[in-house]
């Protein structure tokens, strides 16, 4: 049964056509991976799902429902978490009240209630020693580590990450699929925005290609990485 | 580790100086209350303006410091709530106590429609806009002839030496009926600041403070965390809104005459509000504390120098928000991690887990 359905998603800016006819459907349980070069649309992508962004046309299936006019808070709720590119923190709120925010809010409990949970995940995310300081004081690598915990803190049935691999060593990377592949095995539903394709593929099943706002392929990984248009689109601007 | 321990975490707002400030505010609320035994009736006078001015500058502190809404229009809700306590006592004939609980009802309802109109507006427009509406109160109550128009009213005589309670206190502290009636009002309004910071702090501690303070760091990420900005702001506007009409209603009882450029006047009621909140440090319960003994002071030093004084706050405070956003309790609490209400969640693990 798919968790989420898209249906011919469409978003412009101005005459910038940033989604164009977007369609596929994720099944429960299941990891994706999307690529596609800088400016492809990925996280508007994500914008869509989640309610930050508004569709000109098309509709989102989650769980069962029609999504397309929830704003962004009821669609947490309903079980979408994400991760924002560019981190973005609660500065004057210290780590462990950001998650704090996430839990209590997103999965509507008590504070009571979530500060075990968010705890564990503190420690899950490497972040506890920093539990207590401000996330203003962060560096960039830990802010996107503070991104991924939150989002668990909302008890997501979906996980969106958008480029949390960035930037990390070799060793970091590896630690980062190892949580990932632990949270995919609890059950959680993940869409998974990433350059680096190794990180990727070992996590997910299936990749989507984005160019220019159009899906231009969806698929596993081997027969995705294998076909022309790909290898000329993504990998000659990347590699 | 054979045993699975309920929980393996404590949290705590508590800080090292936690039980000496709870001593300390002890103090300071018994010696409020037993003031009126010792102390001439200026002195109660005085202590009645500046609890009435630390409520009104809590409840700013509340809009701007918490929920990011700079309200220069909260005049409104001032000359509404103690319009309507004028209404209550002087046209239905109403105990001024329970018209003060009536002020602030009407304080309250004017707030509802009032937010459906500035909730539409953000940042400098947001602030115009209260503005503008307290501008529309103040014009539509001065055509209100029975209340004395644009020149105003007084209460009825013998309206306030009425009310429950003078005659006791008349008696007991063996004072005549004005002053009785002074000190009946200092207690009041010494009760609505220990409610009213007491109700901001525990709101400030609880899930929707949280929500308050992810709202103001960042909108769009509290948003997609499940937190809804327009409800809670709406709820923060709300409860100024009640909380500076019984402010404005009771401060009206005591002066017993009300005018539409006294009880809407921008200075009064937001600039020097504003002015308290900047000066002693916005965001904090403190500050507003802070900020208003250091405004009585000033206003006592300098208020033979009229406009000047005026010229003086405006620089001062531009002074403060230039080189110490924070304000005095914000540079004292950062030199000295000292808080006297605390509201961080402080993480720990629990040491007395049992590991067999
Ligand atoms: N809020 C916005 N307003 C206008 N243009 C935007 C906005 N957000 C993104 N864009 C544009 O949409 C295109 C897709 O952006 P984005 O989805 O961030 O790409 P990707 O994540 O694939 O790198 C880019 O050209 C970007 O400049
Ligand atoms: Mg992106």
């Amino acid at each position: 049964m798919p968790i989420l359905v898209l249906d011919q998603l469409s978003k412009s800016f101005g005459a910038l056509k940033v989604a164009d006819q977007i369609s596929f459907a994720l099944d429960e349980g299941e990891a994706l991976g999307v690529i596609g070069p800088n400016g492809a649309g990925k996280s508007t992508l994500f914008n869509l799902i989640t309610g930050n962004f508004r569709v000109d046309s098309g509709h989102i299936q989650f769980d069962g429902r029609d999504v397309t006019r929830q704003p962004p808070m009821a669609r947490c709720l309903a079980g979408i978490g994400r991760t924002f590119q560019i981190p973005q923190p609660f500065e004057k709120l210290t780590v462990f009240e950001n998650l704090l925010v996430a839990a209590s809010f997103g999965s509507n409990r008590s504070e009571r209630e979530v500060g075990d949970r968010c705890a564990d995940i503190l420690v899950e995310t490497g972040l506890y020693p920093k539990a207590n300081q401000l996330a203003g004081s962060l560096g960039l690598l830990q802010r996107k580590r503070l991104e991924l915990a939150r989002a668990l803190a909302t008890d997501p049935k979906l996980l969106l990450l958008d480029e949390i691999a960035g930037g990390l060593t070799e060793g970091e990377c590896q630690e980062l699929v190892e949580t990932i592949r632990a949270i995919h095995r609890r059950g959680v539903s993940i869409i998974w925005v990433e350059h680096v394709l190794n990180a990727l593929t070992s996590v997910v099943g299936r990749l989507v290609v984005l160019h220019f706002g159009r899906l231009i392929g969806i698929g596993d990984p081997a027969t995705i990485m294998a076909s022309r248009e790909v290898r000329e689109i993504y990998l000659g601007i990347e590699v | 580790m054979t045993d699975h321990v309920s929980s393996a975490w404590t949290v705590t707002t508590r800080t090292r100086g936690t039980s000496v400030a709870i001593a300390l505010i002890a103090v300071v609320i018994v010696a409020g209350f037993a003031t009126p035994f010792f102390a001439p009736r200026a002195v109660i006078q005085d202590l009645f303006f500046i609890l009435t001015m630390l409520v009104l500058a809590q409840c700013w502190n509340l809009l701007a410091g918490y929920a990011g809404l700079v309200s220069v229009g909260q005049q409104a809700f001032v000359g509404f709530g103690a319009y309507a306590m004028f209404a209550a006592v002087s046209l239905l004939g109403m105990d001024p106590l329970l018209a003060i609980v009536i002020g602030g009802l009407a304080a309250l309802v004017l707030s509802v429609p009032t937010a459906f109109f500035v909730f539409r507006l953000q940042g400098a427009y947001f602030a115009i806009g209260t503005w503008v509406i307290a501008e529309v109160v103040r014009l539509s109550l001065a055509q209100w002839k029975a209340l004395g128009g644009g020149t105003g009213t007084s209460l009825p005589s013998g309206a306030t030496r009425d009310m429950p309670g003078v005659r006791l206190v008349a008696d007991l502290l063996h004072v005549r009926g004005p002053q009785a009636t002074d000190i009946v009002c200092y207690w009041l309004a010494l009760v609505l600041a220990i409610v009213t910071i007491g109700l901001i702090y525990r709101l400030l501690r609880s899930k929707q403070g949280l929500g308050l303070a992810a709202v103001r760091d960042n909108r769009e990420a509290a948003r997609s965390l499940g937190v809804d900005p327009l409800w809670t702001k709406s709820f923060v506007y709300l409860v100024a809104a009640l909380v500076t009409g019984l402010t404005g209603a009771l401060i009206y009882v005591q002066k017993a005459r009300i005018s539409p450029d006294a009880a809407f006047s921008v200075p009064d009621w937001t600039a020097y509000v504003i002015f308290i909140v900047v000066i002693g440090g916005i965001g904090t319960i403190e500050g507003p504390i802070v900020g208003v003994i250091v405004f009585y002071i000033l206003q006592n030093l300098l208020a033979d120098y009229g406009s000047l004084y005026l010229l003086f706050l405006g620089l001062l405070g531009i002074l403060i928000m230039l080189f110490a956003p924070r304000g005095l309790w914000g540079v004292f609490a950062s030199r000295s991690g000292i808080q006297l209400f605390p509201i961080r969640r402080m993480l720990a693990a629990r040491t007395d887990t049992k590991n067999d």
